[in-house]
């Protein structure tokens, strides 16, 4: 419990800037709702002098902006980059930043096992990822409600969408975890978390381009597509399966890593 | 006595690169146990095997007569330890950190951390960033001591403290010793380990080469002989037991070990001028082993 209240502590300013950050990212994208419903048709003459492959890849496509829902899937997209970076950067500096900043020593000289400091570590991650989640459950529905240009839509699509990003954030923050684990030091989180976000989100956008089927299975982008969330008002159910398969694998991976892990010395 | 520290063959490569190699020695209970050699030497290898921050390659380590990496958690509940550098985490205040480290502990270590900062001299409500290299090694060194540890290890403790503090410091373990704790202290200090320990380990190049009792170490070895002599050549001395044979500005200097009285009697067999026999200080038994 002191492990987990401790690391929880160490979090809490960074849980608030990037739910903060989130929070915003909606309100500004769904304030511009307005704008966009009442020039519908010159919006859709726009999109459509576009390449389809572009749009495709940008996860535009098969996407009614002028209708609310559609336009929350599209803002959900970016809000899902910016979770996945959250969760990334927890995951890869879960273990590592103890030992980039030489504190693993002193950790684990005390008299607990590496699997109680995981754990502990990996819940306290976990909960303030949750906090964000909770944030964005939290606002989503009133602005929708405030900025809908009063259309008529059901919100069993937004609940749908919404419940995702805890699968979502864990996938990134398990995978950071693991891939932290394989590698002998992460001097610095954030190249790391990036090429993971990013790579995983330009795969599943040149996978959509080319309809390219193989390569997008493995991106949690694909897995969780607001479009299709919003447009089925469920998940894509085989593909989640795979975004919890690889939770799975990395979680028992990060266990098994850390306990065989050779702490290397400050000097 | 009991033994405290046990390791049987320890043997730890990182890839192919050396740690330390067929390691063995016991630490009894009670004892101040010095650990010497220069850097890269396995020092802190050794250390780092006994707390599990690394594993063996082969071999194994017992503390408290129980295996380090079986009951890891439970013997590191009597273990205080001081690593050579520290640093702790990010916008702590130093009183935050000393609870951290009192809350991993069975017993209420409040009154203690008190008393070891008041002694120390350390300031509890400053952030540790804002600290001197000096400074944090004090919050080192009350992290380490706050539970009252049955085994106390440091690793270059010293380093970063100014002379009382050192003295203060040291004084510190003898207490701690006297209250019937056990001190492993590693160096490559050799003043600081010939003032404080009973005992001393000395490793090159990953091998333990001796392990020996401070005075012993000191006494029964080896003499260092100067002589001034017009009518000696230094060739005369050339027999098994001398070594670091050498002349210059007239005189001979070798030290030497072995037979006294074959050695008085080669003296006598010519004429000298002036004669000093001596102990070697700690210091030349240490560069004697590493040449």
């Amino acid at each position: 419990m002191n492990i987990f209240m401790h690391e929880f502590k160490q979090k809490i300013r960074s849980v608030l800037v990037w739910s903060v950050s989130i929070a915003l990212l909606i309100l500004v994208f769904l304030s511009l709702f307005q704008s966009f419903a009442s020039q519908a048709n010159m919006v859709s003459e726009l999109m459509a002098s576009f390449p389809r492959e572009l749009l495709v890849a940008f996860g535009m496509a098969d996407m009614d902006w002028s209708n609310i829902l559609g336009f929350f899937a599209l803002l959900f997209v970016f809000c899902q980059i910016c979770l996945a970076i959250q969760a990334a950067n927890y995951g890869f500096s879960l273990i590592s930043i103890e030992e980039s900043e030489w504190t693993a020593d002193f950790l684990l000289s005390k008299p607990v096992s590496r699997t109680r400091i995981i754990s502990a570590k990996f819940l306290a991650a976990l909960a303030a990822l949750t906090i964000t989640n909770a944030v964005v459950w939290a606002v989503s529905f009133p602005l929708i409600k405030l900025f809908d240009a009063g259309q008529v839509y059901q919100w069993k699509p937004v609940v749908a969408l919404l419940s995702s990003v805890i699968i979502f954030q864990l996938f990134f923050l398990t995978v950071g975890m693991f891939i932290s684990l394989l590698v002998k030091r992460v001097r610095s989180v954030t190249p790391f978390s990036m090429g993971l976000v990013f790579g995983l989100y330009i795969l599943n956008a040149f996978g959509d381009m080319m309809g390219e089927k193989s390569l997008e299975v493995l991106s949690p982008f694909k897995h969780f597509a607001p479009s299709y969330i919003v447009n089925h008002a469920a998940w894509d159910f085989p593909l989640m399966l795979i975004s919890v398969g690889i939770i799975l694998v990395s979680l028992v991976g990060s266990y098994v890593l850390y306990q065989k892990r050779n702490i290397s010395s400050a000097i | 006595m009991s033994i405290i520290i046990e390791t049987n063959h320890l043997t730890k490569f990182y890839g192919k690169s050396r740690g330390i190699i067929d390691v063995s020695f016991n630490v009894e209970e009670g004892e101040i146990f010095g650990f010497i050699g220069p850097n890269g030497a396995g020092k802190s290898t050794t250390i780092r095997l006994f707390l599990s921050l690394i594993y063996p390659t082969s071999g194994n380590a017992s503390i408290f007569g129980k295996d380090c990496i079986q009951y890891g958690p439970e013997i590191r509940q009597e273990i205080g330890y001081l690593p050579s550098e520290v640093f702790y985490y990010e916008g702590m205040k130093v009183i935050d950190l000393l609870k951290y480290s009192a809350s991993f502990y069975r017993k209420d270590c409040t009154q203690r951390i008190l008393e070891l900062s008041d002694l120390m001299e350390l300031d509890l409500k400053r952030r540790i960033d804002d600290l001197s290299y000096g400074n944090k090694k004090k919050v080192g060194i009350v992290q380490g001591l706050l539970h009252q540890p049955k085994l106390i290890i440091l690793d270059e403790p010293t380093a970063g403290l100014d002379p009382l503090m050192q003295q203060k410091f040291f004084n510190l373990i003898k207490q701690e010793n006297e209250r019937g704790a056990t001190i492993f202290f590693s160096s490559h200090i050799l003043g600081e380990v010939q003032r404080l320990c009973n005992r001393v380990a000395i490793i090159k190049e990953g091998s333990i080469i001796d392990v020996q009792d401070i005075k012993t170490l000191q006494k029964n070895n080896y003499k260092k002989i100067r002589i001034t002599s017009a009518h000696m050549d230094e060739k005369q001395f050339a027999i098994p037991g001398v070594s670091n044979l050498q002349r210059s500005d007239g005189s001979i200097h070798f030290f030497y070990k072995g037979d006294i009285n074959t050695i008085t009697h080669l003296l006598s067999s010519g004429k000298i001028s002036d004669l000093a026999v001596e102990d070697l200080t700690l210091e030349e038994i240490f560069m004697h082993y590493y040449e």
